[in-house]
């Protein structure tokens, strides 16, 4: 297990340097100097004479990116042009918002797209399978930013159960409607792989087994085949969570949550290309760190997968 | 599957063929659509702005007196042409890595994986944002960011199409006759893997159409004034409480072509490919 964590941490290595090669590359194809790119229009001297000695426009390219990489290292993703802050603090200011964030809707999904799934596996054929399928068909098809401002017209402006947008003071009614939002797709998705994966463990000969036992038919799809079916719900569960900080550019932005998503449109609105980029390089390291907890925990919940990987 | 049976399968599924309707009525649309609508999609009319739907304007006006329904069938235009363009772009030039990864393997399928690697270890919508920024926003760099987001997914599931494709018979007897890579490559491999390339295609164009959506959402994709549908909502979306409509309809437009997308992929997928059977 340990030897396999390893391995998968040094393949992690050459992702990043591919990420970081892209957004280089992307950086280097700005209009101007790549130095006033990074380091803003208003910086001073000093910074801007640290970062040229860094980047090096005059050197080579692959000189460069190594500057690049050193910077990167330093934890120096550049400074916003408007502000002259530096992006590194404003992100790890903005990341708990958008976590809190990511994480309510990431439960409000797996909670109601395992219960839909489920229910849709349990009742195949009938009306509540189709209602479900329905759902799950319109929650991965709805623009992400139109269902916030439907949810925002419906719950908080007409029937004005809900705040339309802010944060409040950490009030948790502030949350509900950006989580659900941004939780939607995944409910969606989540509810589809549990579908399937539910039919599949309820075909399985235990599951005979303990209705021939006379277990009642909720333990039996509870404990036996929700079990089982768990190993692809807990993966999708967990690779969109890595992902959700697309979703938190779309959400942030209609609800005025103050989370690297909204950051990120600030920067677009602005064309602060140091911002645009720092959140990029920011959410693909993101995802990829989640992709390695996910392929990790995966052969830890699975006995199967880990015999292989030791043959 | 034979082609008649295909059919005969969409004719006998109501929700499929509702879908089928669904997006050739809208191909229509962009096509020919804009020669029927009434009023042009850029005309200001300062006497009727943010008119709620009425008989002479069916989806009412936006907030410059712009015809909503007229800028909703010329926008379609865009997200078609994004959607199904940046499909082809995708697909084509994954498809050639994909084949030439899992046929060479050993270094240069090493070397090729990695690098789809890369290109999906970011979150799509993010990657097609860094894109489209650094580039002047218009039609061209929204294809061009979505195409970029997308070949990677469509290169790796040809690399693993290819890998099982190359050890069938047929390829090592038109080795034994002498045929050249180029032959075996694009006469017997890709041919034997195009039925799955097309409906992973067909299951991915809603997503490249909501992808459209979100860059144009965030003033990355066509401007202003060229109605699409992603800008009409982040346009008008200040004025979602005293004239809801004007974003409504748009994003009923997006969802309805999405969702009728999705349903069509979702049929090809248990049609043809018996492997995602549920």
């Amino acid at each position: 297990m340990l030897l396999y964590i390893a391995k998968r941490f040094l393949l992690f290595i050459p992702t990043l340097f591919g990420i970081t090669l892209i957004t280089f590359l992307l950086m280097q194809s700005l209009p101007g100097d790549p130095v006033q790119g990074m380091a803003g229009e208003r910086a001073n001297p000093e910074t801007l004479a640290r970062i040229r000695a860094e980047l090096g426009s005059d050197r080579p390219l692959p000189l460069q990116y190594l500057g690049y990489l050193k910077l990167l290292i330093q934890g120096e993703l550049g400074r916003s042009y408007y502000t002259n802050r530096r992006i590194a603090d404003d992100l790890l200011q903005k990341f708990p918002n958008t976590l809190k964030l990511a994480l309510s809707a990431i439960l409000f999904a797996s909670f109601g797209g395992i219960v839909l799934g489920i229910v849709s596996a349990v009742k195949r054929g009938t009306f509540w399978d189709k209602t479900a399928s329905v759902i799950a068909v319109g929650g991965i098809s709805v623009p992400v930013f139109w269902l916030g401002l439907t949810l925002m017209l419906i719950f908080a402006l007409y029937l004005r159960w809900l705040p339309p947008s802010g944060m409040g003071n950490g009030s948790i009614v502030y949350l509900i409607l950006p989580a659900l939002t941004l939780g939607t797709y995944s409910l969606a998705y989540i509810s589809r792989i549990t579908r399937s994966s539910m039919i599949d463990s309820l075909s399985q000969p235990f599951i005979v087994t303990a209705r021939a036992k006379g277990l009642p038919e909720l333990a039996v799809v509870a404990k036996h085949a929700l079990k089982n079916s768990l190993i692809p719900i807990v993966t999708v569960i967990g690779l969109d969570l890595g992902s959700y900080l697309n979703g938190a550019v779309l959400t942030e932005t209609i609800f005025g949550w103050d989370g690297i998503g909204r950051y990120a449109l600030d920067g677009i609105m602005k064309r602060d290309y140091p911002v645009i980029m720092g959140v990029v390089l920011f959410g693909a390291v993101v995802f990829v760190a989640m992709n390695l907890v996910v392929d990790i925990t995966y052969r830890y919940l699975d006995p199967r997968v880990r015999v292989q990987g030791t043959e | 599957m034979t082609k008649i049976g295909l059919l005969h399968d969409i004719g006998s599924n109501k929700l499929v063929l509702t879908a089928v309707v669904v997006l050739t009525l809208l191909l229509a649309t962009a096509v020919v659509g804009p020669l029927f609508v009434h009023y042009d999609p850029l005309a200001m009319d300062l006497d009727s702005l943010r008119q709620a739907p009425s008989t002479s304007h069916f989806l009412g006006t936006d907030s410059k007196g712009r015809d909503i329904l007229s800028r909703i069938v010329h926008g379609a235009r865009i997200s078609l042409a994004v959607g199904i363009t940046a499909s082809i772009f995708s697909l084509c030039i994954g498809t050639f890595a994909g084949l030439v990864a899992g046929y060479f393997g050993g270094k240069v399928d090493i070397a090729l994986s990695q690098v789809f690697d890369i290109f999906l270890a970011f979150p799509s919508l993010l990657l097609a944002i860094g894109i489209s920024a650094v580039m002047p926003p218009g039609l061209a760099s929204a294809m061009l960011a979505i195409t970029m987001v997308s070949w990677a997914g469509f290169a790796r599931l040809v690399r693993g199409l290819t890998l099982s494709l190359k050890e069938q018979t047929y390829v090592e007897a038109s080795l034994a006759i002498g045929a050249t890579t180029g032959r075996i490559l694009f006469r017997h491999i890709l041919p034997n893997a195009l039925p799955l390339l097309l409906v992973a295609g067909s299951l991915r164009v809603g997503g490249f159409i909501l992808l459209e959506a979100a860059l144009s959402f965030l003033g990355l994709g066509v401007q202003p004034p060229t109605p699409t549908w992603g800008s009409m909502i982040s346009l008008n979306r200040m004025y979602i409480n005293s004239a809801p409509w004007m974003v409504i309809f748009p994003g009923l437009a997006i969802s309805i072509t999405v969702i009728s997308f999705n349903i069509l992929g979702d049929f090809l997928r248990d049609k043809l490919d018996p492997r995602f059977q549920g």
